[in-house]
């Protein structure tokens, strides 16, 4: 490397650090990866919203079915659940602050934190999915929705209905809080090494804006699997 | 930090710790208070405020965690667009699922 190329790397470290040539500055080049980052969630919005889609339309043909299913969800471990998500959003809009403001090892500690608390949601949707399989939810042959005083479960032929959308809509939720855990361990170890700059911290805040969408879609899942038909009527 | 306002032509817009802190507290209330206002039977009031209570919950993820209020307005409009399509989605095909028994169909 000669004298030059050292100089040119020096220079990179500010203002122009991280700016690709054919960006006019870091503003322009920073509002084409926003636009371009809500694109691609525009696509994630098409792809969840069938599934709600399919929800509303077989809630809407047996109601019956779907309120007697959806009270075998736990409430408390939901909600619990919901809490360490909104958490992890926490720390992940911080440590887009944190990056902003170029204080590298509180980045790097909100980073882990948003790591940590993302587990500890799986960990939770995992003990859950345990529960169900245990308690014969899954459909499949040996499916068999009771109720706690062990009766069957209203209009139990649609049960599987319900219990498909629970697995398909946590399990497509789950398995893109897995990509982000990945994204998340990349970003720690770049974040750690010094890669982001208050100029240049894009890949962070691209992340923040997938990790929050993901909470989002959460948002809407919880009312509708967990909250919907607690205290409906008819229900032992 | 003395290098960011050097060089003005970007702007980064740091949006202050209590706002943050704030819309964080406002989605833990809502969460528990719906979640305990679901055990209450309200008829068919308990999907309006499970579905209100996300929709709100939801903006304030989008407009303050995701920094839109801040963004440009070609980005408000995109993402703007992508909800308004969502809705076209969900509802108008739930005007049709909810609406068609209301005549019953001759000959059934």
């Amino acid at each position: 490397m000669d004298h030059n190329e050292t100089v040119m790397l020096e220079h990179e470290q500010d203002a122009h650090y991280g700016l690709q040539h054919h960006f006019e500055n870091q503003e322009q080049q920073k509002d084409s990866a926003t636009i371009g980052m809500w694109t691609f969630l525009l696509t994630e919005i098409m792809f969840f919203g069938g599934l709600f889609l399919a929800y509303f339309v077989y809630r809407q043909w047996y109601p019956a079915a779907f309120a007697s299913a959806s009270n075998n969800t736990d409430l408390w471990l939901g909600a619990a659940n919901t809490t360490v998500l909104i958490c992890s959003s926490l720390t992940m809009a911080m440590g887009v602050h944190f990056a902003a403001l170029g204080k590298r090892m509180l980045l790097v500690t909100c980073l882990v934190l948003t790591l940590i608390l993302g587990s500890v949601f799986l960990g939770v949707k995992a003990y859950e999915y345990h529960d169900k399989w245990v308690k014969h939810e899954v459909p499949g042959v040996h499916f068999d929705c009771r109720d706690d005083k062990g009766q069957p479960c209203l209009d139990a032929a649609h049960t599987p209905l319900f219990f498909s959308l629970y697995f398909g809509m946590t399990g497509l939720h789950a398995s893109h809080m897995i990509i982000g855990a990945a994204i998340l361990l990349v970003l720690i170890w770049q974040a750690y090494h010094g890669k982001f700059t208050p100029e240049w911290h894009t890949p962070v805040e691209m992340f923040g804006l997938y990790w929050h969408f993901v909470d989002i879609v959460w948002i809407f899942l919880f009312p509708l699997l967990y909250l919907i038909d607690r205290s409906a009527k008819g229900l032992s | 930090m003395s290098d960011n306002t050097k060089h003005g032509n970007h702007s980064i817009h740091i949006v202050p710790v209590p706002v943050y802190l704030a819309v964080f507290a406002a989605l833990i209330v809502l969460t528990w208070v719906t979640a305990f206002v679901s055990t209450i039977d309200l008829g068919r009031w308990n999907i309006f405020v499970a579905l209100a209570s996300a929709m709100f919950k939801a903006s304030l993820v989008i407009l303050f965690f995701m920094h839109v209020k801040y963004s440009t307005r070609l980005t408000k409009m995109i993402v703007g667009a992508g909800f308004f399509w969502l809705i076209l989605l969900l509802f108008i095909t739930m005007t049709d699922i909810w609406t068609r028994s209301w005549m019953g169909v001759p000959g059934r």
